[in-house]
């Protein structure tokens, strides 16, 4: 059946090691002796330890992990408020059930379908002084409130002079590739937001970064856009502690230290790379040092140079098109500081230049042998 | 075309009975629409045509056994995706199209197979698109949501977006003065965003030929419309643009309306909305079950009392238009299409991994498409 054989094909690409894809992929390869692979994702989910200094903790999954900030938000913040389009029954991704049974209809409630006025709406509740969260569906359809998130939330605190701020808004999303997305729900627009002074977004790669990162959000006294991974929502799964616990916003984090080459990615990706690591040493001995990045705006700055001040090399890795995409704004500052402790160029492993395909999803997203490849001639550079 | 094709062969089967078996036309009584602005509506009555009434009822068959293929082939995973039904609302585009000539203009949302069929892609292609192989009508790179033909602009994911587009094509249609009109439509949900209002400011401004159809399906994925919407009554939400409220499960209603709309438009007078309420047997999309905001009696008694194809069936019978068993000899011509056009969905080849590259720009000479290595690019040929 076409089924089976695509999902076949798709693992032996997988399995049969690096080199250029060629047209005749989809003719008939040796079929896989491990066990069932159908659809097989670009990456495994490598979960973190169990964290010990925040109290009792739950086995959550990412919608899990969202879902127990907001509880613990709601319960502690009696202006905190969560809307947007089918949140009361809750969320098309499960990420406010029970919040309405538990907290009423006045603080989980339901916007009609549009994204401008939800935004908009966020910022006036943030305005007044309440605690807003809003949701848009998917971030493909964030583009309608572009306005309002870019010229008016951003812009509040710096134009009347801290008078005014909407510094208590909060806007979440599901974001990035998801296996079947298509165009309009895979896209990642972090790029598009890394623009523009006054906002902070920030991107997890785990239900435990998840439930601080997005208490920080909130907490923090600028507008913020958190983005979730949406492929991890499900298959993300650690343990999490029930009791909220902060993970503070622009500072990267080294999941494993290395001497010969950083890599830097976020949220979905960071999997991929924590893979390619893992080969790099396997195969070429080489040894990597991977950072996550969590927060795009404002980055740290700091971290990622002084990890490429000791490496020499930087491979920058993202879903999004290549062109204009955060590692751009990466790969430049760091040419600027580090420019005598670069031993190669700054590789940079990201989507291709086109709309996020409706079936080309396997060649178009950057996995792991695109990464390793791009590590092969850096180190051979 | 394919169903100029069973018209012969139905003629063929036709010419060996007793032509006095069947009558070539009759009357029909059709639910008075409500007005908005309007001092008098479309007729409250229809003739219908053995030779229309045939035609629509295999269009709408062909539709609905298509939508119920698809639903069978995304639950063997062989469509992936999205996937959004048209099942319930046929009457919806088969009495549109009834209404307008093939050089009108159309576009909707991403409830679009019914409409890509109607405007004119064979049911081949559009299963092949929903498949992802080359043989279908966007070759393979649009799936579900967008598929296009000859002046119908799809399929648009992004919901409310399609209306001001809409308007612009009516623009067009005015600047070109060819006598053309436009069909944008959107649903019950769309309805509530903020571009359909600015592109109403302007229609009515410019007096663009362009007609505004809301399909009301009474939810808005998982919303109901008394939850979404301060006003339901999606017909006079344009205030200065003149609305009519249809039958949407009376093809005939639905032909009546869009005629009176499309000469409304054509002589001038500007653009005109139409709600057409309708009802959808799936839910919102394949991975909506469809009951958990709405009752299974309730669909129930939808596909009883007011399913699209059992009421033309019901007219045509009772009016010696036809009988029984020729239109289940149209069932089973269209239940062999959809066989054969399913058939090639599943066997065609998917679009070469060239394709990944193409038709980002128009560009001569092809350009090269960056992407994460330096090594791996794909020629964009626009």
């Amino acid at each position: 059946m076409a089924a089976a054989g695509l999902g076949l094909c798709r693992a032996a690409v997988l399995a049969s090691g690096p080199g250029p894809l060629r047209a005749g992929v989809w003719g008939r390869l040796p079929p896989l002796a491990a066990g069932p692979r159908r659809y097989a994702a670009h990456f495994t989910f490598q979960p973190d330890a169990e964290p010990s200094a925040h109290g009792q903790t739950q086995k959550m999954n990412l919608f899990q992990s969202i879902t127990s900030a907001l509880d613990n938000t709601l319960s502690r913040d009696p202006t905190a408020v969560i809307f947007g389009e089918d949140v009361a029954f809750g969320g098309v991704f499960r990420c406010t059930v029970g919040l309405r049974d538990k907290y009423g209809k006045d603080r989980v409630f339901n916007t009609p379908l549009c994204e401008q006025g939800i935004v908009g709406f966020g910022i006036g509740v943030a305005v007044a002084g309440a605690t807003a969260i809003a949701e848009i569906q998917f971030a493909d359809y964030i583009f309608p409130a572009f306005d309002q998130i870019v010229n008016e939330a951003a812009k509040y605190r710096y134009r009347s002079g801290d008078l005014f701020n909407c510094g208590s808004l909060t806007i979440r999303a599901p974001w990035g590739c998801v296996g079947h997305g298509a165009l309009y729900h895979s896209q990642s627009p972090e790029a598009f937001f890394a623009h523009c002074p006054g906002i902070k977004v920030v991107i997890p790669r785990s239900p435990l970064q998840a439930k601080g990162l997005l208490l920080s959000c909130i907490e923090d006294k600028n507008p913020c856009i958190f983005f979730e991974p949406k492929i991890l929502y499900r298959a993300a799964v650690e343990q999490v502690p029930v009791e909220p616990y902060y993970i503070p916003l622009s500072q990267a984090e080294v999941l494993q230290e290395g001497s010969d080459v950083t890599l830097v990615a976020w949220g979905t990706q960071v999997h991929v790379i924590r893979e390619v690591a893992t080969m790099a040493q396997e195969k070429l001995g080489v040894s990597c040092e991977v950072i996550d990045l969590k927060t795009i705006l404002p980055w740290d700055t700091e971290a990622v140079c002084k990890s490429v001040v000791k490496t020499g090399r930087l491979l920058i890795s993202h879903e999004a098109p290549l062109t204009g995409g955060f590692a751009s704004e990466i790969s430049s500052t760091v040419q600027e500081e580090c420019f005598l402790n670069l031993e190669a160029p700054i590789s940079r492993v990201c989507g291709y230049d086109t709309p996020f395909p409706h079936i080309f999803e396997p060649f178009y997203i950057p996995d792991k042998w695109k990464c390793y490849d791009a590590l092969r001639k850096m180190i051979n550079y | 075309f394919d169903a100029l094709d069973s018209f012969r062969v139905s003629r063929v089967v036709v010419a060996s009975r007793n032509y006095a078996d069947f009558a070539s036309e009759a009357t029909f009584d059709i639910k008075k629409c409500d007005l908005h602005r309007l001092e008098e509506g479309p007729p409250v009555t229809a003739v219908l045509t053995r030779e229309e009434g045939l035609h629509y009822y295999r269009t709408m068959q062909t539709i609905r056994r298509m939508e119920l293929k698809s639903d069978q082939l995304y639950k063997q995973k062989i469509i992936r995706g999205f996937c959004h039904l048209y099942d319930g609302q046929e009457a919806c585009c088969v009495g549109l199209e009834a209404a307008i000539n093939p050089t009108d203009h159309l576009i909707t949302a991403y409830r679009a197979h019914g409409y890509a069929y109607t405007r004119g892609t064979a049911v081949r292609e559009i299963l092949a698109e929903l498949t992802g192989r080359k043989g279908g009508c966007a070759k393979g790179k649009g799936g579900s949501m967008h598929m296009y033909a000859h002046n119908f602009y799809g399929g648009n994911g992004i919901v409310g977006a399609q209306v001001p587009l809409g308007a612009g094509i009516a623009l067009a249609c005015k600047y070109f003065g060819k006598d053309e009109i436009c069909l944008t439509l959107y649903g019950d949900g769309a309805a509530n965003q903020g571009q359909i209002f600015e592109t109403y400011n302007m229609a009515a401004l410019w007096k663009l030929p362009c007609i505004f159809i809301c399909e009301n399906n009474r939810y808005g994925m998982g919303t109901s419309v008394e939850r979404a919407a301060a006003s339901t009554d999606y017909y006079k939400r344009g205030d200065y643009i003149p609305g009519i409220r249809v039958d949407g499960m009376d093809i005939l209603c639905v032909r009546e309306a869009t005629k009176f709309a499309a000469e409304h438009c054509r002589s001038g007078k500007g653009p005109m909305l139409m709600e057409l309420q309708t009802y959808r047997y799936h839910g919102h999309s394949m991975s909506d079950p469809g009951i958990s905001y709405r009752t299974r009696e309730e669909i129930q008694e939808v596909r009883s009392k007011s399913d699209p194809i059992t009421l033309l069936k019901d007219r045509m019978v009772n009016n010696s238009l036809s009988s029984v068993e020729e239109l289940k000899e149209i069932d089973v011509e269209v239940r062999k299409e959809i066989e054969e056009a399913a058939q090639f969905a599943t066997t065609d080849p998917e679009p070469p991994l060239e394709e990944l590259g193409n038709h980002i720009y128009k560009n001569e000479p092809p350009f090269e498409v960056r992407g994460p290595s330096q090594w791996i690019k794909y020629k964009s040929v626009g």
